[in-house]
């Protein structure tokens, strides 16, 4: 550990909250429909856009109407995605766009990729220098990175509706909002993101892959491809999957440790900026900075641990003879699976903020973390997107949880649970149960079925022997299941002997079963999320009294703290127990 | 739902149209005229000739040759050896030769895995049977972590200051340079911490032997 690692870390929380309120403000307002400082420039492509989507932005819609209308439009994105993916070497695609004649992959390969990509999972068996085409990158995965984040935010922008509802049933409306996330928020973000990257050393670019001839005489192919364009959206979405095989650990994806610092500011900023979104639209700030902190307390935890267990180095570097702390002119730790221009700060720090939110990506091999280093990835996914979580998604898990600590709370102190005003009954807390179990129900039972049958023990890597091969599988269903999209990238579902998919087959057990888990774990809950905003929005609001149990206070954030990690802990402690923290607690090898 | 199937329809196509071809063209475009250099991976030249990417590491390593002159071959890859007189960059595991820039890959290698054990045992064998005959006092413990470890991307430009300092003997005395002046050109072409705080000051080593082939060149 040195100074500057925990300097990087302390100044990256800082600069983050300062960006994040004033953003947090600015999506308030508009998702209320205030005049901002954009709309002079944007007022006229919405418009746009309504009449040609054929949109009545005044139509209000209950919850059913909102969640059709979502569920619906992301049906059409997935139906077109697989036939981009399908025909990516058609006879009409032209040669400019896939300079390597790339064929497509298998339709198992296929059904996993578009399910993650459409879920904001953005998990990815295949690699992406070695199957995608230009085109299929840029119509095709590019633009699912960024509906599927939209989608992601509406849903909680909705949630608030139906907090704050003052009676009546509407949410607002599916397409408004969606398009004014797409235009006032990701879309000047993101353009302004790309260019700061390829001010850095991002490539962006159409040319075939470059031959060079190196100084000792022999050949290195290097490839190329419109990357910054992508990068840039499938950090601010919380999309997390690379336009190149190693994420953002290749330098063309992330070349400096300042593009590190400035991509993983570019993943927390909308998730921190909701939870202030959240408190505006509340007009009750404090409710917004009671969830920052639970959520940044739980952070800050999971980069200590990160950090230190990962500065300490693995017990396969002690066994062959390696000193891993620190020197003169080496930063020393497990530099085993890391990059040497991030060292252990930068990775640790940047694991953290990919796995609390749906992120996935990657800067570092997670597989190649201590054990202890490792199990925090798999902690932060066990708390199912509270921390933080991906965009939109991350409020509306949190919100839910908040639901659940003010109902445990009334039952502590013997009242009727009260929240915002708002009386809870039966129907909003097992709405919420429901959609708080089935990340973690999809979760556990994929990773039974994957350990315990042949078909599924197939994806485990050849390395990945005794703990570590159970990490491997129980990691790819907990990451599917909470739409993350990271791994232990030895598990393996698409076997490529050859890039351009000549010859190559997928694993269809793995592909199937994952898609299915990622697309279950994404739009269940989304539905009984908007099932909750419909019961709550009708309700009406009554004054606080003195015996209301308060949830802007230390004590709440306590209260909530605990029920994340008692609900997160009951779920995946005997799972953890049999891979991360064996490893953890022991320095066998295997 | 009718309304909603017309809407999701035209919405899909009318989006792809803007967000997956007008943006990323855009950012392209613009990119290609403010940034070329960079837009490009930043390419480096010698003589005209594409040596690489300033940011892509690469292997200085050269063919081993048989008995009557032609390389050798084992399972269908060329049999290669360290050159003495360049910089080394870290171990790479990519699948066709080390640092194939066209598949990057993840060594996916466990913390508590005997094999790690035995890669790195094998990396720090190799590491001291290279450099021992130039730095008679070296052992396993003065090795840095970056000089056995594989990195994440397989494709690391970069090596640690420790790393090249100890290799800077080897290099040295194989050019007939001074070891004050090999020391100043690692010092030369160490990036520091991302503004200042962020990160490891790495060694970029393609730019650290080109100037040593640079300097060579002027002096024979």
């Amino acid at each position: 550990m040195t100074f500057s690692g925990w300097l990087t870390i302390f100044l990256f929380v800082v600069i983050l909250s300062a960006l994040a309120m004033p953003l947090g403000s600015y999506m308030a307002k508009v998702y209320g429909g205030e005049h901002v400082f954009l709309s002079p420039l944007l007022a006229w492509p919405e418009r746009f856009l309504y009449k040609v989507l054929r949109v009545d932005p005044k139509r209000e819609q209950d919850w059913k109407s909102y969640a059709k209308s979502l569920l619906i439009f992301s049906l059409a994105g997935w139906l077109l995605l697989y036939l981009i993916l399908r025909t990516q070497d058609a006879f009409f695609v032209p040669h400019a766009v896939n300079p390597l004649g790339y064929h497509s992959a298998p339709w198992n390969v296929t059904f996993n990729t578009v399910s993650s990509f459409v879920t904001n999972t953005n998990w990815q068996f295949y690699s992406g220098e070695t199957t995608m085409s230009y085109l299929s990158q840029m119509i095709g995965l590019t633009v699912q990175n960024w509906l599927s984040a939209g989608v992601g935010i509406v849903v909680a922008v909705a949630l608030i509706r139906g907090i704050v509802g003052r009676s009546g049933k509407s949410l607002g409306n599916f397409w408004q909002d969606l398009v004014r996330t797409i235009l006032y928020v990701l879309a000047p973000i993101s353009v302004i993101g790309a260019l700061v990257l390829v001010s850095q050393g991002v490539i962006q670019n159409l040319s075939t892959y470059l031959t060079a001839h190196t100084l000792t005489g022999l050949t290195q192919s290097i490839a190329m491809g419109p990357a910054a364009s992508q990068l840039s959206i499938k950090m601010l979405g919380t999309n997390g999957g690379g336009f190149f095989n190693v994420n953002s650990a290749h330098p063309f994806e992330n070349p400096t440790a300042f593009t590190n610092l400035f991509e993983m500011l570019l993943v927390l900023i909308i998730p921190a900026a909701l939870v202030f979104t959240y408190g505006r639209m509340t007009a009750n700030r404090r409710q917004g900075y009671a969830i920052y902190a639970t959520m940044m307390v739980m952070f800050l935890g999971a980069v200590v641990v990160a950090y230190i267990a990962e500065a300490h180095g693995s017990p396969a570097q002690h066994a062959a003879g390696l000193h891993t702390h620190a020197i003169s002119g080496s930063g020393g730790g497990n530099m085993e699976g890391k990059e040497q221009r991030f060292g252990i700060a930068g990775s640790a720090l940047f694991d953290v903020v990919t796995t609390v939110t749906s992120c996935g990506a990657v800067n570092s091999a997670i597989e190649s973390f201590t054990g202890i280093g490792g199990a925090v990835p798999f902690a932060n996914m066990s708390a199912s997107e509270t921390i933080f979580g991906g965009v939109g998604t991350g409020l509306y898990s949190i919100l839910l949880y908040v639901l659940l600590a003010v109902f445990i709370g009334g039952l502590m102190v013997g009242r009727t649970p009260e929240w915002l005003g708002k009386k809870l009954e039966a129907k909003e807390i097992k709405l919420a149960g429901l959609a708080i179990l089935i990340t973690p129900l999809a979760a556990l039972f994929a990773t039974a079925l994957a350990t315990a049958s042949h078909a599924g023990r197939a994806s485990i890597s050849e390395l990945g022997k005794g703990p570590q091969g159970f990490s491997e599988s129980f990691y790819a269903y907990l990451s599917q299941a909470n739409n993350n999209g990271s791994a232990f990238a030895g598990y393996t579902g698409f076997i490529q002997p050859n890039a351009g998919n000549i010859g190559a087959h997928g694993v269809t057990f793995a592909d199937v079963l994952g898609g299915l888990v990622m697309l279950f774990a994404r739009f269940g809950p989304i539905v009984f999320t908007l099932a909750v905003a419909g019961a709550l929005v009708g309700k009406r609001v009554t004054p606080a009294g003195l015996g209301t149990m308060r949830t802007d206070n230390p004590t709440f954030v306590v209260l909530l703290i605990g029920v994340i990690i008692l609900v997160g802990a009951l779920t995946f402690f005997p799972a953890l127990l049999l891979g991360p923290v064996v490893q953890g607690l022991t320095g066998h090898l295997y | 739902m009718r309304r909603d199937i017309v809407t999701s329809v035209i919405g899909i196509v009318v989006l792809t149209v803007l967000l997956g071809l007008l943006y990323p063209l855009l950012i392209t475009g613009v990119s290609q005229v403010a940034f070329p250099g960079n837009a490009n991976g930043q390419k480096v030249y010698v003589n005209g000739k594409l040596v690489g990417s300033k940011i892509i590491g690469q292997a200085f390593v050269k063919p081993v040759l048989d008995k009557n002159g032609k390389p050798k071959e084992a399972e269908e890859e060329i049999v290669t050896e360290p050159d003495p007189r360049y910089f080394q960059s870290r171990p790479s595991a990519t699948e066709g030769g080390a640092y194939n820039a066209a598949a990057s890959t993840f060594s996916n290698r466990g913390p508590n895995d005997k094999a790690t054990e035995q890669a790195d045992a094998e990396n720090i064998k190799a590491y001291l049977e290279l450099e021992r005959p130039y730095d008679p006092g070296l052992t396993t413990a003065q090795i840095p972590v970056d000089a056995v470890n594989t990195s994440a991307s397989n494709l690391d430009p970069e090596i640690s200051p420790a790393n090249a300092r100890i290799q800077a003997h080897r290099v040295a005395a194989e050019r007939r340079l001074s070891l004050g002046v090999v020391e100043d050109l690692i010092a030369k072409y160490t990036d520091s911490r991302g503004l200042g705080f962020s990160g490891e000051p790495g060694v970029n080593v393609l730019e650290l032997n080109l100037e040593l082939d640079r300097l060579s060149e002027g002096k024979s």
